[in-house]
């Protein structure tokens, strides 16, 4: 596996080399040249932004394909607590479940149920104190890579437990080899996943060496084909499937995690260039009387999910009714973490310093001073037509060696004009020569 | 030894939305820079603080930001009303921010001596009626 696997990929050929994806990206990350768009591998974070800006749909997550559950003699389902968003009110969430059993899986485990033994550890380990206040949540792979290239100040207040996705694996792993006795190879786990982060942080864990789930497949994916299976189920079918309670359920939205917290000092926050705002305000120790900061990179959180279906405030109101209907049955006892040790990352996570223009200060001082005199020339538009996301970045990667000045095509309309002078005088001179 | 990088802003007067842009634009000209991340931690503090008080107390003014090869030297600075006792400005706690400000969650009267922690020289020159003037100075090693 190389140094930088990424879900978020482009197909080259519905690439039209607009300017969309390069203006939105939050670490730009992404240039064109040549006419096509390009990734900066080791600046991406699978956000997925480009994803839902482009409009010839170029941008796109790789996520397994449904045939992989073939390799598995045993599979299992583990439903994102966004699935649940995905589907109107007259469809419950013992349906859904039931739905994802008759597509094909032998078992169905909630990442929900996992999200509550997290949030449990997580107010075990603020109560216990010893913490660098406020705690960012984890859960989000796209905001823990922001904070791995972008905000490196922040890497000591991040929750450092593992994700509800690798909770659940794991407890379906050892729960089925244990009753079943199924060896662990036998058993495929697949996360039906909101977005391509998550897919990024299966192949390419940064707080473990390996992941257990085995794949991971996307709700668009599965949506209609598990919508079908679900219309043959009784509207009152009750399997005893579900395993979590409303906090867990409640976490697919923005606010879920906070709320599972039951303290009042906690901030939620969505949406990528929200969540780089409310970074700052950190870093500068701008935020005040916050003890814990959950940060989704998705509008609504996990709800808008580049990966999902319906429209995020659709998805949200949807999720609401789930969350009022889980209430009827509390899990809390059950989804505890007494022992939260064996949650905790194994993995020490290292600062990207992604943005730095030279590993000697000295040298990154001098094209520093070169940048500024380069963005002092150009014209501040930032129009993207050189293919950067705005002048400044142009001037970056002109220190940098990756761009020239007259990919500015008003540097270039400069330089043809001059050019056409140069001329002019040329002729003059030629013209006198030969009238003499 | 003459500097290397010379910035200059604007602080706006009354603006809470716009305080913090001087810093932040500090903080990442010192990340393409490759600073130690705690250094740069420290300058967007005092920096933002500095900030926040020209915004507050000082009618607007400038922050002028240099890097050295060793050291980044800030000078924040107003024409506003000045500080009487600086002393007793520098004290932790006190403040002269009125009660919307402090509404707020501003005004707590740390500012000062939030600065003063976070950088390695600190120097304070104010004058009632004239303005006042904030020098920063944080080491790079």
């Amino acid at each position: 596996m190389t140094n930088y696997f990424h879900s978020v990929t482009l197909e080259e050929d519905k690439c039209r080399g607009c300017t969309n994806c390069i203006k939105h990206c939050p670490t730009e990350a992404i240039r064109v040249r040549n006419g096509k768009a390009t990734i900066i591998k080791e600046r991406c974070i699978d956000c997925g932004e480009c994803i839902r800006v482009c409009p010839y749909h170029a941008k796109k997550a790789v996520t397994d394909p449904i045939s992989e559950l073939s390799k598995y003699p045993v599979k299992v389902a583990l439903p994102a607590p966004s699935l649940y968003g995905q589907f109107g009110q007259d469809i419950s969430r013992e349906r859904i479940l039931k739905g994802l059993l008759e597509l094909g899986f032998d078992w169905v485990f909630e990442v929900a149920k996992a999200a509550e033994i997290v949030s449990d550890a997580t107010r075990r380990i603020i109560g216990a104190g010893n913490v660098k206040k406020p705690v960012i949540s984890s859960a989000c792979p796209a905001v823990v890579r922001l904070v791995q290239v972008r905000f490196p100040n922040l890497i000591n207040n991040l929750l450092k437990i593992e994700s509800p996705m690798e909770v659940a694996a794991r407890i379906a792993k050892q729960t089925i080899t244990e009753r079943e006795n199924i060896p662990a190879e036998e058993i495929g786990i697949f996360f039906i996943s909101p977005c391509a982060a998550k897919v990024t942080s299966v192949k390419a864990p940064y707080e473990k060496k390996e992941s257990f789930v085995n794949g991971v497949l996307s709700m668009k994916d599965i949506h209609i084909k598990l919508l079908e299976k679900i219309k043959s189920i009784p509207w009152d079918f009750d399997g005893d499937l579900v395993s979590s309670g409303a906090y867990g359920v409640g976490w697919a939205g923005s606010g879920g995690e906070c709320s599972a917290l039951e303290t009042p000092r906690t901030l939620a926050v969505h949406g990528i260039h929200n969540v780089i705002n409310i970074f700052e305000e950190i870093v500068e120790d701008r935020l005040k009387n916050v003890d814990f900061v959950e940060a989704l990179s998705c509008t609504e959180g996990c709800l808008g999910g580049p990966l999902t279906v319906v429209n995020p405030f659709v998805a949200s109101t949807n999720l609401k009714w789930q969350v009022n209907r889980a209430k009827e049955r509390d899990f809390s006892g059950e989804n505890t973490a007494a022992d939260y040790q064996d949650l905790l990352w194994t993995k020490d996570m290292e600062y990207k310093p992604i943005l730095k223009l030279d590993d000697n200060m000295m040298k990154a001082m001098i094209k520093m001073q070169k940048l500024e005199e380069i963005n002092d020339g150009l014209p501040g538009l930032d129009c993207g037509a050189c293919g950067s996301p705005s002048c400044r970045a142009l001037a970056e990667d002109i220190v940098r060696g990756l761009a020239f000045e007259t990919d500015c095509i008003f540097k270039l309309r400069e330089k043809v004009s001059d050019l056409a002078d140069h001329m002019k005088a040329f002729e003059h001179i030629y013209r006198q020569k030969t009238e003499d | 030894m003459s500097s290397i990088i010379k910035k200059e802003y604007d602080i706006p007067a009354n603006d809470f939305s716009l305080a913090g842009e001087a810093s932040s634009n500090v903080r990442k000209l010192l990340t393409q820079l490759g600073v130690n991340p705690t250094v740069i931690k420290r300058t967007s503090i005092a920096m933002y603080e500095a900030e926040l008080n020209v915004v507050i107390h000082g009618n607007g003014g400038k922050a002028r930001v240099e890097i050295f090869e060793d050291k980044i030297e800030i000078l924040v600075y107003d024409e506003g009303p000045g500080i009487e006792d600086i002393e007793l400005a520098m004290k932790e706690g006190y403040s002269t921010a009125p009660d919307f400000i402090r509404e707020m969650g501003f005004g707590a009267g740390m500012g000062l001596s939030n600065i003063k922690k976070n950088s390695d020289r600190f120097v304070l020159e104010s004058e009632p009626n004239k303005g006042t003037r904030v020098y920063i100075t944080i080491y790079l090693y």
